[in-house]
């Protein structure tokens, strides 16, 4: 069996004497007999060499593609080897969130750098250090946006079906109404979000590139909410802003959005990266850490978790949120990819995915798959695919491609990115080609 | 410790300072803010809120702790001191003159003390 | 040191993506306006960048690191090798079921044995976090009751000894908190558990042992006054690190647990995050936990994340538990108790203790009698503890007990780091007698030095701020 314990046995037996104890079983006479495990039926421990051979062991009954082209909220980005480099630093990786400023410099100001480009990416005035993921970041900020008579929740029908989920159960839990706004032609329907908005709106949900790929007219979209009296809140693509219209520059009231494009990889759906940032106006109601500069006692310029008062810790019952533990080095992860990439990195990336994407789909379209909507995408589209979804996945799957996701027996969401080659795009059309016996 | 005389305090730790036209001004006592440490944010309600005498109007907060104000009258809230949310340190530099909210109409207030009263009111809480 | 905005220059930058191989596309879309400034740096630069600041943090790595109620036990190496494998980083959440079926079944051996560890018959990977895990068992409890048409039921009991996330995340269940005061002894009060419960209580969130380091004696008998009323228990994890293998929430009463990966399992923590909460569950919960890659239950409470959790995290503590066993596990609680009570026997004589007891993974030190003779707090022991390269324990927790704290060796430090940290102990006991001066100036070693946090608080600065020259 492994063991992790320094101590020696016969260590544990000194220790135990000299604090008058004359075995194990006296340190645990609280607990009632009752109570007491009798045994434990777990297998035998392993030496490092076998816990090893079976996590491989296990890991090898997964297939992992050689091209992938499918996101649906998990997108296959490049990640720069400097990424893993900095991430895999033990003192970033073994370290507890950053309460003991003095000892902790380096982690605040990484948080304090990311926040900085979460901002700058967003175009809004402040970020909070992270929360769980995507989706849980769309849920927080519809809980930010609560007033006393405004409890409703309108979530855009084309978001991601994974976020509308879970607003929808933290909804249950917080009370909020959640009312879906319809779609049309693969877009928000802005008539229909016109007339649902009522005097109880507290928020509308937009996502951009929403679920199917289209890109949404977010700025009207926002004006429409505000009309209302209702917050705006975008869940956006990261690499998108690069190239997009910035929530801000739509009005949005909160920005939010999964991160793992930034340099997180796929890893089966986490961990993964909840960034939000909003407007000054809403600062105090982000949850979460949040980090600020200030100066230390001989007047140095030091970082701080800050604005406390706001979190479970302090406010308890009355806090906004009970988020605690956060992604801290997934957000570090993502400071050091945009660091890396840089504002032209990120631009170029961007254009890759438009590209490509544009490419993949034609390619797809000459292979005899249809598009279904005719609008402006960013990586992702849907085909209509005649009811040979199943064959055209499985005939992919022979040549080692992930193809799009089956929405139905009828219906593809692919997404291409910078790492979709154009011969692996070839394969796959020609591949569809024969299923389809175009 | 300043407690100027022509106000009058809650066992709560606010003062209040009746106006000429029927409206009353709220705000912490000097007792209070020493107490409470450098306050860095004030939660102040909204004009045309209600208060309620006996029942929480507001927070303040410092670093490390968040504290209700309770309302020693009750009344509509007629204006909130906004200038407290960019600088709550006017709380502890100067209590008195930084109220915290004017309430008109005021229908009932909490059993009030004199500044003499109140003196000896926190001296008893801090031996006590 | 420079922020990562003030290296480099213009024109500066890695080379990382290909040229564009196909036909390039320009969308016809409103395009941002607002030029991005992201940092602009040689490889070699950001390298350094972070090594330096890496340099300014510490971590478990480091050194000594006994913050209570946060388990910072050794993070093995093994558990990152896991996690690193392509064959679990490459895979898309939404790979069909066929082609994943090893992230399956981490999912499910991780399952099996926490279940076992925790006497539980169910549990969801899905949460994220402690807190996040709460919130999910909570729902649990929610949708148990609105089921069975009790919906008057909207109080939630959290004794006062309880970490915030408890409140928080009862409120965030739009709970109704009703908080009970713990007795003498730092354990639940029976009489004002009594008098708190009713027919409208949902439930009751407890942590065993609690936050003061006690196994509450009395756990059955608790448990029994909640189901009496209705009401279900929730076992609130964070000090499961006690009790491994050696007593079962399940056998104790509870209905509903979540655990901590990132504390009890030996995942590192990351700086604050990505951690892992499981909730596990009695049988008749099951129905409503979240949907999973193995199904959506009948009446499950729908998701509280995308896809299936912080699935690395789940990777590195199923290595943690296979190479422990099922000898490992207890005797990895029974050495972090052993290595509590040893510090505080060797302490308790300087710095009384909140509750003079065997105490179980923790102990919880009052230093208001130090603070009384010498006018040194709490804080500035914490801030001494600095100098010598230690972490301070947890500050001013739990709220019950002034001027505390809380200390959790965990096991993995030896008798030699212990009798070492220890003597600094007591040396920082002589010193606030001697000269409690030099204990407020603490720490003098460290790169900044008492930061000033209501400054940062009243005027927040919360990104870096360009000049107008900078692009």
């Amino acid at each position: 069996m492994g063991t992790y314990l320094p101590n020696t046995k016969e260590e544990q037996q000194a220790m135990l004497r000299e604090i008058g104890h004359g075995s194990f079983e006296e340190l645990f006479a609280q607990i009632p007999e009752e109570v007491r495990l009798k045994e434990l039926h777990l297998p035998k421990g392993l030496s490092e060499m076998e816990t090893l051979d079976e996590m491989e062991a296990i890991a090898g009954k997964n297939h992992r593609f050689r091209w992938i082209f499918r996101g649906a909220g998990a997108y296959d980005h490049y990640i720069p080897a400097i990424v893993g480099s900095v991430t895999g630093k033990e003192e970033f990786l073994t370290a507890y969130t950053p309460y003991q400023a003095e000892i902790s410099q380096g982690i605040l100001q990484s948080i304090f750098e990311y926040q900085t480009m979460i901002c700058e990416l967003t175009g809004m005035d402040a970020s909070n250090a992270s929360v769980y993921d995507g989706a849980t970041a769309a849920a927080e900020a519809a809980a930010m946006c609560r007033e006393r008579k405004r409890e409703t929740v309108y979530l855009s029908a084309a978001a991601n079906p994974q976020v509308i989920e879970v607003v929808k159960t933290y909804c249950y839990g917080n009370g909020m109404r959640v009312v879906l706004v319809p779609e049309r032609g693969g877009v928000t329907d802005p008539e229909a979000l016109r007339e649902l908005l009522d005097e109880t709106a507290a928020c509308f949900y937009v996502q951009q590139p929403n679920y199917y790929g289209n890109l949404e007219d977010a700025e009207a979209l926002g004006r429409i909410a505000h009309e209302a009296g209702a917050k705006y809140i975008m869940g956006c693509n990261p690499i998108s802003l690069a190239m997009l219209q910035t929530p801000g520059e739509c009005g949005a009231d909160i920005a939010v959005g999964e991160g793992q494009p930034l340099g997180l990889g796929l890893a089966f759906g986490g961990p993964y990266l909840g960034f939000m940032a909003a407007t000054q106006k809403l600062v105090r109601r982000l949850p979460g850490r949040i980090v600020g500069e200030t100066t230390d006692r001989d007047g140095k310029r030091a970082y701080v978790l800050t604005l406390q008062a706001r979190e479970q810790h302090i406010r308890r019952e009355k806090a906004g949120s009970n988020i605690c533990s956060n992604q801290a080095l997934c957000a570090l992860t993502a400071a050091v990819y945009l660091s890396a990439m840089g504002a032209e990195g990120m631009w170029q990336a961007a254009s890759l995915c438009v590209s490509k994407a544009h490419y993949l789909a034609g390619a797809l379209e000459q292979a005899g798959l249809s598009l279904k909507y005719s609008r402006p995408f960013f990586h992702e589209f849907v085909t209509i695919t005649n009811g040979k979804t199943k064959a055209i996945l499985e005939a992919l799957e022979r040549a080692d491609i992930l193809g799009g996701l089956p929405l139905n027996e009828n219906e593809m969401l692919w997404c291409a990115t910078e790492k979709s080659a154009k011969a692996a795009m070839d394969r796959a059309a020609a591949i569809v080609k024969e299923v389809c016996g175009a | 410790m300043n407690h100027p005389t022509e106000l009058k305090y809650s066992k709560s730790h606010e003062w209040v300072k009746f106006q000429e036209d029927g409206s009353a001004l709220i705000g912490l006592t000097d007792y209070a803010q020493d107490a409470l440490g450098d306050l860095v944010f004030v939660n102040l309600p909204e004009a045309g809120d209600e208060v309620t005498a006996g029942e929480a109007f507001a927070d303040v907060e410092s670093v490390k702790a968040v504290s209700d104000v309770f309302s020693p009258v009750s009344g509509t809230v007629a204006e909130v001191n906004e200038e407290l949310l960019d600088a709550p340190e006017r709380l502890n530099e100067d209590p008195y003159g930084a109220w915290l909210v004017r309430v008109e109409n005021i229908t009932e207030q909490e059993e009030l003390l004199d500044a003499d009263a109140y003196i000896r009111f926190c001296e008893e809480e801090e031996n006590g | 040191m420079k922020l990562i905005f003030e290296r480099g220059c213009e024109g500066q930058g890695c080379t990382l993506l290909p040229e564009c191989d196909v036909p390039a596309v320009e969308l016809d879309v409103p395009l941002r306006k607002t030029p991005l400034r992201l940092p602009h740096v040689s490889e070699n630069e950001l390298s350094r960048h972070y090594t330096e600041m890496a340099g300014q943090v510490h971590g478990v790595n480091n050194g000594f690191y006994p913050l209570g109620s946060c388990t910072m036990k050794y993070n093995p190496k093994i558990n990152e090798k896991a996690a690193a494998l392509p064959g679990f980083t490459g895979i898309h959440p939404l790979q069909p079921k066929h082609t994943a079926e090893g992230c399956l079944e981490v999912l499910e051996r991780t399952e099996q044995m926490l279940c076992e560890i925790t006497g539980m018959d169910a549990m969801t990977m899905q949460p994220a976090a402690g807190a996040h895990g709460e919130f999910t068992g909570l729902l649990l409890i929610k949708a148990y009751h609105d089921s069975r048409g009790d919906s008057r039921r909207r109080k939630i009991i959290v004794p006062d000894s309880a970490h915030g996330t408890n409140p928080a995340s009862a409120a965030m269940v739009g709970y109704e908190v009703v908080s009970v005061p713990s007795g003498a002894d730092g354990c639940v009060d029976l009489e004002k558990l009594r008098e708190a419960v009713s027919d409208e209580t949902a439930g009751l969130m407890l942590t065993n042992p609690n936050t003061v380091g006690l196994f509450d004696k009395n756990i059955l008998e608790i448990t029994s006054i909640i189901h009496d009323m209705g009401g279900l228990n929730y076992y609130d994890g964070a000090n499961l690190n006690a009790v491994m293998g050696i007593a079962r929430p399940g056998d104790m009463g509870f209905d509903v647990v979540h655990l901590n990966l990132h504390k009890t399992f030996s995942t590192p923590h990351g700086g604050g995050g990505p951690g892992s909460g499981p909730v596990g569950c009695k049988e008749f919960l099951r129905p409503f936990l979240p949907e999973s890659p193995f199904g959506r239950p009948e009446h499950s409470i729908g998701r509280v994340k995308a896809f299936h959790g912080n699935f690395l995290v789940v990777v590195r503590a199923l290595a943690y538990l296979l190479t422990l066993g099922r000898e490992g596990i207890p005797e990895a609680s029974r050495n972090a108790v052993l290595n509590a009570n040893y510090m505080m026997e060797k302490l308790k004589d300087l710095y009384p203790m909140a509750y003079d007891e065997t105490c179980m993974h923790e102990f919880v030190m009052t230093l208001e009698p130090l603070k009384r003779e010498t006018g040194v707090s709490a804080m500035d022991v914490a801030k001494a503890l600095l100098d010598y390269g230690i972490h301070p324990p947890t500050m001013y927790f739990p709220l019950i007990v002034h001027e505390a704290l809380m200390v959790e060796p965990t096991e993995t430090e030896s008798r030699e780091t212990l009798d070492e940290v220890i003597a600094v102990f007591r040396e920082i006991y002589q010193k606030a007698h001697d000269d409690p001066q030099a204990l407020h100036e603490a720490p003098v070693g460290t790169y900044v030095r008492r930061p000033d946090e209501v400054q940062a608080a009243r005027k927040p600065v919360l990104r870096y701020a360009f000049t107008e020259t900078e692009k």
